[in-house]
């Protein structure tokens, strides 16, 4: 017999921070330690145990950290959205917390992307900088990523910081498509996806290994450390409450 | 070793972006638990310092 509701279950226990903040150490610990063996595995694997690239040579060893980057840049602001909708729609405080923990993670591995991609461009397209549909729409996640840090810093006054920078947030997620068709719908430098979900790769075998792990890796290590964000967002907003209080002085040693 | 550090001249560029991708993991990865302890050194300092007023005996006036 199938359990009705759990999903409305996980809903509620998701928003209540003690639940979370009892439950997530070891999540948190595990994400920590697979993301970190994956990217050691993935990127020496990357640079020293397959053959230059054809065209681009060496340098297409980059893309083994710039595409996973590139990934969770975009997913970390799809789900920094949906929190935005959650807060919008239910007022969860777990829902803002979120966005206001993984909102620096996001700028830094939107930066990472962006800059792994200069890099790799100056010897691949003789430009680090192009101004190209691909690389215009990752330069504007990162100032929405920066708008939403600077938002939450502009107004004192919390929920209606939280109202605002939710707001940005979901209507920021126009951007997200933009920057997938944009190697479809406008003529780029930028190469269409190698990796599509559902459909077979368009790069060989042995490129496949080191980016796939190191894909696994990135979101392994970045969930690890938003999970790790968020703890600490709690126990900041929670900190005079019985339970933290009570935790605090457990853990005193 | 040399040969493998080269890159056949392409070094420069595979290196540096490792190298910053490095740095960006590091601080993505440190940089909430930095926090967490700062938080907790805060609220403790916070817990001594009620405590010192006695107001957990509700004779704080």
């Amino acid at each position: 017999m199938i359990r009705r509701g759990w999903i409305r279950e996980a809903f509620h226990r998701s928003g209540s921070p003690r639940w979370f903040f009892a439950a997530s150490r070891r999540w948190m610990i595990g994400l920590y330690g697979v993301g970190i063996v994956l990217i050691l595995t993935g990127s020496i694997w990357g640079l020293g145990f397959v053959p230059p690239e054809r065209y681009q040579g060496e340098s297409a060893r980059i893309l083994f950290i710039h595409v996973p980057a590139a990934f969770l840049a975009q997913t970390i602001y799809v789900a920094v959205a949906v929190a935005g909708l959650v807060y919008l729609v239910w007022r969860m405080k777990m829902a803002d917390m979120l966005i206001a923990a993984a909102a620096p993670i996001g700028t830094a591995i939107t930066a990472a992307a962006l800059a792994t991609g200069f890099i790799w461009g100056i010897p691949t397209w003789g430009a680090g900088w192009v101004w190209d549909a691909r690389t215009v729409s990752t330069l504007a996640l990162l100032l929405l990523f920066f708008g939403l840090l600077a938002l939450r810093q502009a107004i004192p006054r919390p929920e209606r910081a939280a109202m605002a920078v939710s707001l940005l947030a979901v209507v920021g997620v126009v951007n997200i498509p933009i920057i997938k068709y944009s190697v479809e719908w406008f003529i780029t430098l930028h190469q269409p996806s190698s990796l599509e979900i559902g459909k077979a790769p368009t790069i060989a075998a042995v490129y496949l290994w080191p980016l796939g792990i190191n894909i696994l890796g990135y979101y392994c290590f970045v969930a690890g450390a938003t999970i790790a964000a968020l703890r600490a967002k709690i126990v900041a907003r929670e900190g005079t409450t019985d339970w933290v209080q009570a935790w605090l002085k457990k853990t005193a040693r | 070793m040399t040969e493998f550090l080269a890159m056949n001249g392409q070094g420069a560029y595979v290196w540096s972006a490792y190298g910053i991708s490095l740095l960006v993991l590091i601080g993505v990865g440190c940089a909430p638990l930095l926090a967490m302890s700062r938080t907790k050194r805060q609220l403790r300092r916070r817990q001594r310092r009620l405590a010192g007023s006695n107001w957990e005996d509700g004779n704080w006036e």
